[in-house]
């Protein structure tokens, strides 16, 4: 392989020293390592942020403070890497020693967990991590949980524009359906309001009922894309594009001209039952599980043959109109349900906020991280809001920066960043290595 | 019936700019098979070209240098800025479609999608701060034509698109270019080894596009005089539903679908209320493409596009 450049030798010795030491370090030292270093800046951040002119503590690593003032960066790097990449690093090093003296013995139960034991023991521990990074702001809290609905979102279109093949614009009216009927169900049943009466249930049901009420809003939705889904799947093409773009259209008039929901003012007063992020961590990751399971699923494989061949997929007895109903149906429902979230986060919505504007960024998000790609819609999603917030300084020039990165992107790999390969995730499989180990044991044990 | 009379001309007024700005959507989609998402904005962009020209050339004729009455600086503003819109439309091309030409097609409508979000930045940050208000080139005068109230504007619009759309039906039928343009929406493959330079046709479909929408723009900004940098949004999107109603990638159904859609809307907000309009007008667009799914005017392959 080429090197396109060179660094200096004594750096490179470093470097090989380095990548020596983290070679094969297992998943579970790493997430040892991120809560070390968010431990860290939840200690020492805040005072460190100070001495080094940083103001208060910086919400994203102090990146989008280099667009404030670029002198800056040289304090910037030493904070990130006093605060995030030493103790990482360190944490990852000593915890990795100690798994090593305890092999064998103490750690190893974790090598004995079910699958799924070992996958809900990760994710226990990324969201642990997650938390404690959140903690630090309610601007955080709120980033990650929009950030949960975004994934949500691109997951959904992905199933249609990505494995089905077609060209889907409507998210925001599906995520407008989705956050009216929940915001309806919960402020109906939950809330002392003056058009739909007092309160039905007991405030303290309301984070119990909150499910169910997402459930009942994604399936309305799904029910409304039906009016989309049963005359546009006689046709291929940018049929869907343009059916959906008149569906959103319509959804969003519709309810401007619905008054007794505010009409163009909007609708207000949900009641607070995703202000944690477990909440919305809980959906995403369901939501991430389910879509996955889907797209690998044996009608997942059908959906992909109906993009890539619809009349061979028919010859070898797929029902393609079923399969495609089910994906475009799947993909209302999880808007619908992302929509609910949506409204349940900001505690306020109106028609305006799920116009094209909304639709074009859930497409940004997909594109750049690729379509037929779960860990690419999660890649992209978390890209793109990372490079919204960071740019968040330059104010209007962002939306000039965002596009033309875009364009880049999409110029250099059309496919995007991820199109129709995965990343495998370590932490929710088991590694390689441990699936060797089992083989060759295998008739030792016997 | 005076009052039918009057909408029905209040709609042909309305359609014409929808259907201006559909043919843009129609052409590149007859030869490349692709949305120009970016028209709208497009559109937009020749709008505020339009408004300075018009400023500038009012300036000019105020002070004396460059005395000239008003309908000549009309017709100059419009000249003008048909033929710096067409650039815009050429640099589009260059910057998000030609390098995707080969990539998937959806990759390519986001390339313009994102192309759109730029253009209207980049007027909102440097001129959208400030309303603007379109110079009035032409003073409005009212006649009574039998029950209906016609303005000078009206008319002028209304015609101006009549003629422009003769003018590229002429274009496309007889000319060598227009004979390449209806070749390539036929078979786009073929056509290169025919010696038919394609980047060259490409970009000069963008242009020719683009140069519609800029005369839109003119007419629209002489209409409306108030600029504003989401007016393309608006508009634009409008024009890009009426060219599918009318048919993807014929040039008949765009300016079937342009009218179609400004009667549609023009008669829903004089029947109803006019906040009903959005909600009633893609409604009645979503039936006929449920029964036409092709547009009224489209074919059921495109390979046999009607340029």
């Amino acid at each position: 392989m080429q090197r396109s450049f060179e660094l200096p030798s004594g750096l490179r010795r470093w470097y090989a020293r380095l990548r020596a030491a983290y070679q094969d370090v297992p998943i579970s030292a790493w997430l040892v390592g991120m809560l070390a270093a968010v431990l860290v800046e939840a200690l020492i951040g805040r005072d460190l942020a100070y001495i080094l002119g940083l103001g208060n503590l910086p919400s994203f690593f102090g990146l989008s403070l280099i667009f404030k003032k670029w002198q800056l960066i040289p304090n910037i790097l030493v904070f990130i890497a006093v605060v995030y990449v030493i103790p990482a690093l360190g944490a990852t090093y000593l915890v990795r020693k100690l798994m090593a003296r305890l092999s064998g013995r103490g750690l190893t139960w974790l090598d004995r967990l079910p699958s799924w034991g070992y996958i809900l023991f990760n994710l226990a521990f990324v969201y642990v991590i997650l938390h404690f990074w959140a903690s630090a702001s309610d601007y955080r809290l709120l980033v990650l949980r929009l950030l949960g609905v975004n994934i949500i979102l691109t997951l959904s279109l992905n199933l249609v524009n990505g494995w089905m093949g077609e060209f889907s614009v409507s998210v925001a009216g599906f995520m407008a359906v989705g956050a009216y009927v929940a915001s309806v169900l919960m402020v109906w049943g939950f809330v002392d309001d003056n058009v739909f009466g007092p309160a039905v249930f007991p405030a303290s049901w309301a984070p119990f009922a909150f499910p169910i009420a997402l459930i009942i809003a994604g399936a309305v939705t799904a029910v409304t894309a039906l009016a989309v889904a049963i005359p546009s799947f006689r046709t291929r093409g940018d049929y869907l594009a343009i059916i959906t773009l008149a569906y959103m259209f319509i959804v969003k008039s519709s309810f401007e001209n619905i008054d007794f929901l505010g009409g163009a003012r909007g609708f207000m007063g949900q009641p607070k039952v995703a202000e944690s992020l477990l909440v919305v961590f809980v959906w995403t990751v369901l939501a991430v599980w389910i879509m996955y399971n889907y797209v690998t699923s044996t009608l997942g494989k059908a959906t992909s043959a109906v993009r890539d061949n619809e009349p061979a997929a028919e010859m070898m007895t797929v029902n393609t109109r079923k399969v495609k109903m089910v994906a475009f149906l799947t993909h209302a429902f999880w808007s619908g349900v992302a929509g609910g979230l949506y409204a349940h986060i900001v505690g306020y919505i109106n028609p305006s906020s799920f116009g094209l504007v909304k639709s074009a960024e859930i497409l940004g998000m997909l594109y750049l991280g690729g379509l037929n790609s779960v860990t690419g819609s999660i890649l992209g999603t978390v890209l793109f809001t990372m490079l919204s917030e960071i740019l968040r300084p330059l104010k209007l020039i962002k939306w000039m920066v965002i596009p033309v990165i875009l364009i880049i992107v999409m110029i250099k790999r059309p496919r995007g960043l991820l199109g129709f390969q995965e990343i495998r995730l370590p932490f929710l499989e088991r590694r390689a290595a441990k699936a060797d180990e089992e083989v060759s044991h295998a008739p030792a044990g016997d | 019936m005076s009052q039918v009379a009057q909408q029905l001309f209040n709609a042909l007024q309305w359609g014409s700019f929808y259907a201006l700005i559909a043919l843009g959507y129609s052409m590149v989609y007859s030869i490349l098979m692709l949305f120009n998402f970016a028209h709208g904005d497009v559109f937009m962009v020749a709008t505020y070209i339009g408004y300075f020209v018009a400023t500038v050339l009012l300036g000019l004729s105020l002070s004396g240098v460059l005395p000239l009455s008003g309908v000549a600086i009309f017709v100059l503003t419009l000249l003008l800025t048909m033929f710096l819109a067409s650039f815009i439309g050429i640099a589009v091309e260059r910057v998000a479609y030609r390098p995707l030409r080969d990539a998937p097609r959806a990759s390519a409508a986001i390339t313009g999608l994102m192309v759109g979000i730029f253009l209207e930045t980049l007027v909102l940050w440097r001129l959208g701060a400030s309303r603007r208000n379109f110079p009035t080139l032409i003073e409005v005068s009212t006649y009574q034509i039998g029950p209906v109230q016609v303005t000078n504007l009206k008319v002028l619009t209304i015609v101006l698109a009549v003629v422009l759309m003769i003018l590229l039906h002429l274009f496309i039928k007889k000319t060598k270019v227009g004979m390449a343009m209806r070749a390539m929406s036929y078979d786009y493959a073929v056509i290169p080894l025919m010696g038919v330079p394609l980047d060259l046709i490409i970009a000069f479909t963008f242009a020719l596009g683009s140069a519609l929408a800029g005369a839109a723009g003119v007419l629209f900004g002489m209409a409306y005089p108030v600029l504003d940098p989401y007016m393309g949004v608006l508009i634009g999107w409008k024009a890009f539903v009426a060219a599918i109603l009318g048919g993807r990638g014929s040039i008949l159904g765009a300016v079937a679908g342009g009218f179609l859609l400004g009667f549609i809307e023009i008669l829903v907000a004089a029947v109803l209320t006019s906040t009903m309009r959005d909600l009633v007008a893609y409604s009645i667009v979503l039936l006929i493409l449920t029964f036409r799914p092709y547009g009224l005017f489209g074919e059921e392959h495109s390979v046999r596009l009607r340029l």
